[in-house]
């Protein structure tokens, strides 16, 4: 990950990024963030990250739109709730990351071949199909999505211990009334752009 | 509504099935009876809310009206389902445009919700509704002289603080105490275990689960005693990659809470998927003697 030193003039940056993602994530407070950096320092992942949580924050504010979108931060997060619990200007951050991923999703500006939007996806089709997740097909599906057959191989330890004590099923599980789940997204979706 | 329906999630049924067979046995011995939902389907944990928040929330509206229509209460052992599931319930009784378009949908599907669900964590309802005197009282054999590290993760405790501490959580502790184990202090009990992220990103995934493995061996724990399906998970499977990468044997076992409950309320060791274990629990049963002392 190179971090890019970039010089950005006001007409560049997007305007409506932050109302936007101030709806998407359900957390109007964005604006009031101090810039103290008490997420930063509680997060886990943050030395991970690109930009840490509190210059997430910033530059949403700011209107970084393509930055922030294609930073590999959103998926860094663990959903821990560490920065959420103790920001002192009650931001939602977890949930702010949470309405970035959707977004760079829904604008495919993710990494492709990175495996944690691409295992989102898989499993929230799965399941929005099936009713239910199969562990073992969805591993199955990540690894051809990413392209990554040496991370099936490297799984396989780790699919012995699970055998042994009898922790796999290779069951594809569904739910029964699947015709109504059906239906229930199918309303869901028609409601929404 | 005083009644309970169980609502297992997708791990009780693969990975971490001696949490199911741990924690009915359980509720039995303390006299709950605990149905599973029918027909149930999966909460969509952190993946769902990344990828489609309405989704997300119609699909977790489904669970609860069915815990509606049979007039129960929810009860989610998983972390992840128990506050996806809490998460959800508010987020529909929001009042929300958004939130009203979702419950006019489940109407619609045949899953009409009203919101008079209440979620709700075991460990919850076993410190705050049951009480630790009622649970002391089912004790048998008291488990004198094993160590345990409470280690609460995230989900439970954060981010609906009115639990339990979100950053110091006792409840788990105090239980702990009730059926005669000695918790140890441990500091890193509601550290993060790099949840789903672990199994992807494997530098970051061992340094934060060392950091759990480390503080529990340092101040003495025969094993850590988890409330979270994915926590044991983490905390299992990378415990030889963490031995190999930073020369430190940390081999800890790693145990569902419900699991020592069973064994102090006198459950047969072999009824409580103790078998399930990626590690030996040798050093402990020796420890415990025939697997507690008896009153
Ligand atoms: S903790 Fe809150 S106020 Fe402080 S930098 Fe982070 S988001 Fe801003
Ligand atoms: S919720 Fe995400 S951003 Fe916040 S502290 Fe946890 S990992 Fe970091």
């Amino acid at each position: 990950m190179e971090i890019q030193e970039k010089i950005k003039y006001e007409e560049e940056l997007d305007k409506n990024f932050f109302d936007e993602i101030k709806e998407k994530s359900g957390c109007d407070e964005i604006s009031q963030c101090i810039q103290c950096g008490t997420c930063s320092s509680s997060c886990p992942m943050a030395v991970y990250m690109d930009y840490s949580p509190r210059k997430i924050i910033a530059m949403i504010k700011s209107g970084f739109k393509d930055e922030v979108l294609k930073s590999f931060t959103p998926w860094l997060c663990a959903s821990c709730y560490s920065c959420q619990v103790r920001c002192p200007s009650n931001i939602k951050i977890t949930d702010v990351m949470y309405a970035l991923k959707r977004k760079a999703i829904k604008e495919k500006i993710y990494p492709s071949r990175f495996s944690i939007p691409v295992m989102d996806k898989e499993m929230h089709k799965i399941l929005t199909k099936n009713g239910r997740s199969s562990e073992v097909w969805l591993m199955l599906n990540l690894f051809l999505k990413t392209r990554n057959p040496l991370g099936l191989i490297k799984m396989a330890p780790l699919g012995l211990s699970l055998m042994k004590t009898g922790r796999m099923s290779l069951k594809k599980e569904s739910i029964k009334n699947k015709k109504q789940l059906r239906k229930l997204l199918k309303a869901v979706k028609e409601g929404t752009k | 509504m005083n009644e309970y329906i169980y609502y297992p999630g997708c791990s009780a049924k693969s990975n971490a099935k001696h949490y199911e067979e741990s924690i009915l046995p359980v509720f039995k011995e303390i006299g709950i009876k605990l149905d599973e939902m029918e027909d149930w389907n999966c909460c969509g944990a952190t993946a769902s809310l990344s990828v489609d928040k309405t989704k997300a929330a119609a699909i977790n509206g489904r669970n609860l009206s069915i815990a509606e229509k049979a007039d129960k209460d929810i009860v989610a052992p998983c972390a992840a389902c128990y506050l996806t599931l809490k998460k959800s319930n508010q987020f529909l009784m929001s009042e929300t445009e958004e939130a009203k378009k979702i419950l006019k949908d489940l109407e619609s599907a045949g899953c009409e919700y009203k919101g008079t669900v209440k979620v709700n964590h075991p460990l919850g309802l076993f410190t705050d509704e049951i009480g630790l005197e009622e649970i002391k009282k089912k004790v048998k054999r008291k488990l004198t002289g094993l160590r345990v590290a409470c280690y609460y993760g995230c989900q439970v405790v954060r981010p609906y603080t009115d639990f339990d501490d979100p950053d110091y959580p006792v409840r788990l502790d105090n239980l702990m105490k009730a059926i005669g184990a000695e918790p140890v202090d441990y500091s890193a009990k509601t550290r993060c275990c790099g949840g789903s992220l672990t199994a992807n990103l494997e530098e970051a995934g061992l340094r934060l689960n060392y950091i759990l493995l480390k503080e529990a061996k340092r101040k003495g724990a025969d094993a850590i005693v988890t409330i979270c399906p994915l926590c044991l998970f983490n905390l299992e499977i990378t415990q030889n990659k963490i031995i190999k990468k930073y020369k430190d044997n940390v081999k800890i076992p790693i145990l569902f809470f419900s699991q020592l409950m069973g064994l102090a309320f006198g459950i047969p060791k072999e009824d409580l998927g103790f078998s399930r274990s990626m590690i030996s629990l040798k050093p402990m049963w020796e420890k415990l003697g025939n697997g507690g002392t008896n009153e």
